[in-house]
């Protein structure tokens, strides 16, 4: 089976298509980015409390924002996550929004605000969100299986062991969910007494919270600051190794190149109101990864192209190399795209800014050693010789020998 | 030929066995689960995956500081005092802004330079003392910058050291408690598998000062009511301290005690503090002292029988009771205790203080449920994903796709196996990394193969066409690796944390993959040709 069988595309002859392409494309991101809504950088890098909370049933959205509402909190981001049904939410408060004493206190603000509009029980406690150390205390202080109270020295033990084994079963059965207080009669262990003490002291609040993430400012201003350095002299790196391979003009272009498609997806995102933290950063340099590796291939093969074609212009030499390359660069980025898909739809909440980065960054990153870096070296490399054939063309008149086709190739 | 072929087939399977075994260890049985629990063992999740707790904090360093100055205040107050000199204050004009500097005024002119000998014998060569320009007998006393980095650094081991003794206590299995890279003077603590961030704030933030003094007068009422009984001057040497029923914002009424500033027993002379149900079925806390501190108190109690010592935590008189005979090295604190507060300030006895005070930059609590369908939602992205392109590979390149899928595999399992050994923690941006792996060793493969093809198109003898498409590809595989390898060095250099563990995946990840797309899969396209009849076409 074959797909590509000896094209000859005169990508070159379309630069200017490409170039008014890339345009638009910057243009838009870059307009979305200063004029739109920039793009939401997550608590990681504003600092800030971000909450993820699950639901039982679809998450009540206009009953948790009244809730945050009642403690100034109104101004909270909630964002469902995708694929949950709805039944997902993040609740997001950036440092802004919150007093100095505010971020210690944040988890358990969006928890009390939580319990006041959805209702809780008085004197009860929540099973879906109770720890292991406080179910160990509450049992220990009920004693339902007697260990306690006939001082046995491992009593605490084994009630601790008991509360673990009865979480455990919450969390990893039940997803966080407990469907009733009855269901734990599952739990080996669980004994009638001790669902009946279960029953006195808790009840089941329909929503359990998955996690917690709070940021303080000077931790989101380093982090920005050094994920922003580590990525540029990662570039530069890549820069110089390039450079010293090939000539310095193919590591501008190949970095030139990988910045178009970092800017571009980054115009995405803000776009799309997809929120970055630092598993985005992640995806980042993933591509920044690919649309290298693409580049270099391309930049290769025009390498070995000028050993064997002395006498085409470059443009041609860079053409022909392009539609050799052509269905390994289509290969290669189908198949990518094809599991970066597949984490897009499966990979679940947690990846889903990095698998979008991903999607969009492969077919910009692709596109870009096509239509940015590769022509953005013959044109610097066809004006550089414009420049200097007058001189060599006086030259040549002096001694009477030709240069020209040296020239012309760039070497 | 079929010699080398036959070593280089060793080789390869001696590597895959290794690897195998790096990832499972030896299970202690041949049962799945047995190997699944060895695996499991070997391969650490981190904390976004498997839940737990990620927590930074600053250690005011400072603190440290301030505390140096005013012993050393102290110890130049009474020194002055016993020598003879005369001066009208010392103490710190600016504690926040300039903490590592105090001020000496009212220096007699005449014992000015006998001042500075004293200062420079008591404190030692770390500190200056200079006159101040145009106040005589004014003296600025300093320590050295090196010096007060060198108290900075030791706060921070010491913070370290405690929140580590204390957080073993709480049995979190493998915490990581380290300087933090990012700032100066933090912590990063790591609990996997822990999310109660309430008691581990709790037990982390304690103070739990213990000192152990004799009681010079009280209780009284209040704070004034003392005071007067002294016309408003307390004795040299003494310190009126509140008792424990005195909340911090009350009126200030309750029971006040007189005791000595000079305590007998500090919390550094305990050895050991343990919880303990009291007789009438409360909790209380038992201690036992060093044989240094044991004897200091024995001394002391032999010689004040009838009077009242007091046991005082954080600056409150917990207890005052009457000494009724000499009393060695055993002690007790009691007061009204649950079972969670006598164990957890048994644990902070036991631990020792924290040089400084902590505040937190950072908490990110995971939900075991989300770190479970974050790992299953994963695995099943990546299977889905590997079997398209596996499926795609085998049906676009036929036999060869069996070499592009074998050397897939053999590359994860060497990835996997490589962070195994060195015990490195499998993150999201890891799985990133590896994603990335996964892309370029397609993409190598791919590379090759279609090379291959191109040079059977031109018409090549198939052994000739392997033989260049290897060769050739192989120079742009190297300048792509190596590409990204520099980017990878240089992220994992200056990336937070999060970025470095995408570096190593990816590194290791690119080196395995040279091995397995370039020599793994050479070895086989050399036996399909050594089987290949005359004339057959090779399957690609």
């Amino acid at each position: 089976m074959e797909f590509f069988r000896q094209t000859n595309i005169d990508f070159l002859g379309k630069k200017w298509y490409f170039l008014a392409l890339t345009m638009t494309l910057f243009v838009i991101g870059m307009a979305a980015l200063a004029y739109y809504h920039g793009p939401r950088l997550g608590i990681d890098f504003t600092g800030g409390t971000m909450v993820d909370v699950k639901f039982s049933q679809p998450a009540p959205i206009s009953k948790i924002r009244a809730g945050l509402s009642k403690i100034g909190l109104g101004a909270s981001t909630i964002q469902p996550v995708g694929y949950s049904g709805g039944k997902e939410v993040l609740i997001s408060v950036s440092l802004k929004h919150l007093t100095k004493s505010g971020l210690e206190t944040g988890r358990r603000d969006i928890e009390q605000a939580l319990y006041s509009v959805l209702g809780k029980p008085a004197g009860k406690a929540d099973i879906n969100n109770v720890s292991v150390p406080q179910l160990t205390g509450f049992l220990m202080q009920k004693d339902p299986n007697g260990w306690a109270g006939s001082g046995d020295p491992k009593a605490e033990a084994e009630y601790q062991a008991l509360a673990t084994a009865m979480l455990n079963q919450r969390d990893r059965v039940w997803g966080g969910l407990a469907p009733s207080l009855g269901a734990f009669s599952q739990v080996p262990g669980v004994t009638p007494a001790v669902l009946q003490d279960l029953r006195v002291g808790y009840y089941i609040s329909p929503f359990y919270i998955n996690s917690v993430n709070i940021v303080g400012p000077e931790v989101g201003a380093q982090l920005r600051g050094q994920a922003v350095k580590a990525v540029l002299l990662a570039l530069l790196g890549m820069l110089v190794y390039i450079a010293f391979r090939f000539e310095w003009i193919y590591g501008v272009a190949a970095v030139v190149a990988v910045f178009h498609d970092v800017l571009i997806t980054l115009g995405m995102f803000a776009l799309f109101r997809i929120t970055m933290d630092l598993t985005v950063i992640a995806a980042f340099l993933t591509l920044v990864g690919y649309s290298m590796n693409d580049t270099i291939v391309v930049f290769d093969r025009v390498r070995e192209n000028l050993k064997i074609m002395r006498r085409d212009k470059l443009s041609d030499i860079v053409n022909r190399s392009i539609n050799q390359t052509l269905s390994r660069t289509v290969l290669t980025s189908g198949l990518t795209f094809l599991s970066v898909l597949s984490l897009l739809a499966l990979g679940g909440q947690v990846l889903r800014g990095f698998s979008f980065a991903m999607t969009f960054g492969i077919l910009v990153g692709t596109y870009s050693s096509i239509a940015v870096a590769a022509p953005m070296m013959v044109a610097y490399i066809d004006w550089r010789n414009r420049r200097q054939r007058p001189l060599r063309a006086m030259a040549t008149a002096k001694t009477g020998r030709t240069q020209g086709e040296k020239v012309a190739r760039g070497r | 030929m079929k010699r080398t072929l036959f070593w280089k087939s060793v080789f390869i399977v001696v590597i895959v066995l290794a690897c195998l075994a790096g990832i499972t260890g030896i299970p202690k049985g041949l049962s799945w689960s047995a190997v699944r629990r060895s695996m499991a063992s070997r391969i650490h999740l981190g904390l976004d995956l498997q839940g737990g707790m990620h927590l930074v904090l600053q250690v005011h360093v400072n603190d440290a500081v301030r505390t140096q100055m005013a012993q050393d205040i102290q110890r130049l107050q009474a020194d002055l005092a016993k020598r003879g000199i005369a001066y009208a204050s010392i103490a710190q004009p600016n504690p926040h802004r300039q903490p590592a500097m105090f001020m000496v005024r009212g220096i007699p002119e005449a014992q000015s330079g006998n001042f500075q000998g004293e200062v420079q014998n008591l404190l030692g060569p770390g500190y200056s003392v200079t006159e101040v320009a145009g106040q005589p007998g004014s003296f600025t006393v300093r320590l050295a910058a090196s010096e007060v980095t060198a108290l900075k650094s030791r706060a921070l081991a010491q913070s370290i050291e405690t929140i580590n003794n204390r957080i073993n206590q709480l049995g979190v299995t493998e915490p990581t408690i380290r300087p933090n890279g990012l700032g100066a003077y933090q912590i990063l603590v790591e609990l996997p598998g822990y999310s109660d961030l309430g008691r581990v704030k709790q037990v982390m933030q304690e103070t739990a000062m213990l000192e152990i003094t004799g009681v010079k007068g009280g209780p009284y009422n209040s704070q004034a009511d003392a005071l007067s009984q002294f016309n408003g001057i307390l004795p040299e040497g003494e310190t009126l301290l509140p008792g424990k029923s005195i909340g911090a914002n009350s009126n200030g009424a309750g029971q006040w005690y007189l005791v000595s500033s000079l305590p007998v027993v500090t919390g550094s002379d305990l050895r050991d503090a343990q919880p303990n149900m009291s007789s009438t079925g409360g909790w209380e806390v038992d201690f036992t002292l060093t044989r240094d501190g044991g004897q200091r108190f024995a001394q002391f109690t032999g010689a004040n029988i009838g009077r009242s010592l007091a046991v005082i935590l954080d600056g409150r008189v917990q207890e005052a009771a009457v000494i009724q005979a000499r009393i060695s090295d055993q002690g007790r604190i009691t007061g009204n205790f649950s079972r969670q507060s006598a164990s957890d300030l048994a644990l902070v006895l036991r631990s020792g203080a924290l040089p400084a005070s902590i505040s937190y930059l950072e908490e990110e609590v995971v939900g075991p449920s989300l770190g479970a369908d974050s790992i299953h939602s994963g695995i099943l992205a990546a299977l889905v994903g590997f079997v398209a392109v596996a499926g795609f590979m085998l049906v676009y390149y036929k036999g060869a796709g069996i070499n592009a899928v074998l050397a897939l595999v053999l590359n994860l399992i060497i990835l996997m196996a490589y962070m195994a050994w060195v015990d490195a923690t499998l993150t999201l941006p890891g799985i990133a990394g590896i994603i990335l792996t996964i892309g370029m060793a397609v993409d190598s493969n791919v590379l090759i193969f279609e090379r291959i093809r191109e040079e059977r198109r031109n018409d090549k003898p198939i052994a000739s066409a392997v033989d260049i498409g290897f060769s050739r590809a192989f120079r742009t595989i190297l300048d792509t690796h190596v590409t990204t390898v520099v980017s990878a060095v240089f992220l994992y250099l200056f990336g937070t944390s999060e970025i470095k563990g995408f570096a190593i995946t990816l590194t290791a990840g690119l080196i395995a993959n040279l091995f397995t797309a370039v020599f793994v899969s050479r070895v086989i396209f050399d036996y399909e040709l050594l089987r290949l009849p005359r004339g057959a076409e090779l399957s690609i």
